[in-house]
């Protein structure tokens, strides 16, 4: 068990974005999270790595209880997250984008910082500005900067959101080649990406989990056909 | 790498060469547009480097110049411990001010650290039984001797101004191609980001504010000792803007930027002074034509269009 929640909440004001959620993710595993728009995805992963603090709940990463500390330590800890609206250093170069991630985590592992820029396809741009690069391609960045970082566990929020389908089939690749090392923990609203690289997949409803199973049960699932993926 | 250090080495040796061959007139502006840089580069490592935009940088030039000049006068303290005082003090006031003012951002930042140096500013003219208040006070030629070098003569005035403006600028250098210095670039460039990879960015802020204030306090003690002279002017708002507009001309966030922003504008005023009373007017267009066709500063530009290297 690399990860638990137990009974995590997040209001803001009145609106229960995400609502006594227990979830765990297993060591390697990866683990898909659908739902429709304004389920709480994005804000149940927040939760995780601590960029918002929770209203009710805990959080425990690898033994420890984490709830309380700042993103920064838990991802020293080996968390790595990847935002929804990319988010790079727009002014510095592809390079040294991928160094400052690699740098926070000096130490854990021996894989240069270059090579995480070989393994999504963008080698040969490091000395590019980072804000020049096409926006499939800063997204390509992103995932470079997280894989970078060798965590235990990769966040990924929406990573295919603007590929290509050339990109898109790099990625289930790369994503199949780090499961088993890395635990990742993906929200994706493709469902050709979610059905061909997760393990297991986890739908969120109005804050709340509403099923959980393999990429076939939760496909077969009626209630998150209501909810999300439609009858058709 | 080697041609950038060349060319800080180069400046450092030309400044050197140029004591030997400016008129008397020259060779005294150049003494005090290096102290004055000196301050410009503490103010660029927080503004420039960080992102962070103070008004409040006359606080901690005014602190290390009163930390030195109230030693001298009541302590009777020797220049080097009375520089080290007016260091300490800008360093203290800057942890104190600096662990406060950033628990805000932006617009609110400004203003707050404004409001310290406000509140600096109406402390000194409210102990002016000690300060002298904007009147100020003259620290006496005898007390200006530094290890048996008079400060009060031209040569060794500008060769502590030398002394200072070099380590300061080498040492800005060598900062930013350090890790630390790389991710105070990072936190400029996206702060969230660089929260989201694992760096504790509100205790690099704090370190950058700590050193930014460090070296303006260092700049204010030298000023005193070396020009003789400390007042509450020091410490008014006018000089929290003068850095930001030097770093602005010069060129934010770049190494030479401080330097050359205030020797353009220490000569700037002094060529248009000597044109016409309206000076102020001419400067004023000046800085407008800058700010429209040169928004990166000069050498901001010059690193735009020619030299993508330079630091």
């Amino acid at each position: 068990m690399i990860l638990t929640t137990k009974g995590l909440t997040r209001h803001f004001h009145g609106l229960k974005a995400v609502q006594s959620v227990d979830f765990t993710l297993q060591k390697g595993e990866v683990r898909a999270l659908i739902g429709p728009n304004g389920a709480g995805k994005t804000t149940f992963v927040s939760l995780l790595c601590g960029r918002i603090p929770p209203t009710s709940g805990s959080v425990t990463f690898d033994g420890a209880d984490i709830t309380a500390l700042p993103a920064h330590r838990r991802i020293r800890m080996g968390m790595a997250y990847t935002f929804q609206i990319t988010s790079i250093f727009a002014g510095l170069s592809v390079a040294e984008n991928v160094r400052l991630a690699a740098r926070s985590q000096a130490g854990r592992h021996g894989s240069t910082p270059l090579d995480a820029l070989d393994r999504v396809g963008l080698s040969g741009r490091d000395d590019m500005l980072a804000g020049d690069l096409s926006y499939g391609h800063q997204r390509l960045l992103e995932i470079a900067m997280g894989l970078a970082q060798s965590p235990r566990l990769l966040i990924l929020d929406e990573p295919t959101q603007g590929l290509s389908d050339g990109e898109i089939a790099g990625f289930k690749a790369l994503i199949r080649d780090l499961a088993g090392d890395t635990t990742i923990l993906l929200i994706e609203h493709n469902m050709s990406v979610v059905m061909e690289t997760a393990d297991r997949v986890s739908v969120l409803n109005f804050g709340e989990i509403l099923a959980e199973g393999t990429p076939a049960e939760i496909h077969a699932n009626p209630a998150v056909q209501a909810a999300y993926l439609g009858t058709g | 790498m080697i041609r950038s250090l060349a060319l800080h080495l180069g400046l450092v040796a030309l400044l050197f060469a140029l004591h030997f061959v400016l008129p008397p007139y020259h060779h005294g502006n150049l003494a005090r547009v290096m102290v004055l840089a000196t301050y410009a580069i503490g103010y660029n490592l927080l503004f420039g480097y960080t992102g962070l935009l103070s008004l409040g940088h006359a606080l901690f030039f005014a602190a290390g110049m009163y930390g030195m000049a109230l030693s001298v006068q009541y302590l009777g303290a020797a220049p080097a411990p009375a520089l080290l005082l007016g260091l300490v003090a800008g360093l203290v006031v800057a942890g104190i001010t600096g662990a406060l003012a950033l628990r805000t951002t932006g617009v609110a930042f400004m203003i707050v650290t404004l409001m310290f140096a406000q509140a600096g500013y109406l402390t000194i003219l409210y102990f002016g039984e000690y300060t002298r208040g904007d009147e100020g006070f003259v620290i006496q030629q005898a007390q200006r001797v530094l290890w048996g070098l008079d400060l009060s003569q031209p040569t060794w005035r500008y060769m502590a101004a030398w002394a200072l403006f070099s380590a300061c600028l080498l040492g800005s250098l060598a900062l930013i191609r350090r890790p630390f210095g790389r991710t105070l670039i990072a936190i400029r460039e996206n702060e969230e980001r660089a929260r989201m990879l694992g760096y504790d960015t509100f205790a690099h802020k704090w370190v950058a504010v700590v050193l930014s204030g460090g070296i303006s306090a260092l700049a204010g003690a030298a000023y005193g000792l070396l020009f003789g002279y400390a007042g509450a002017s020091f410490a008014s708002v006018q000089y929290s803007i003068f850095p930001l507009l030097w770093v602005l001309l010069g060129g934010a966030g770049t190494i030479l930027g401080p330097f050359v922003g205030t020797l353009f504008m220490f000569y700037l005023i002094d060529l248009s002074s000597g044109i016409t009373t309206a000076y102020m007017l001419m400067a004023g267009v000046v800085l407008v034509l800058l700010t429209l066709f040169a928004p990166q500063g000069l050498i901001g530009e010059l690193r735009r269009r020619v030299w993508g290297w330079l630091p």
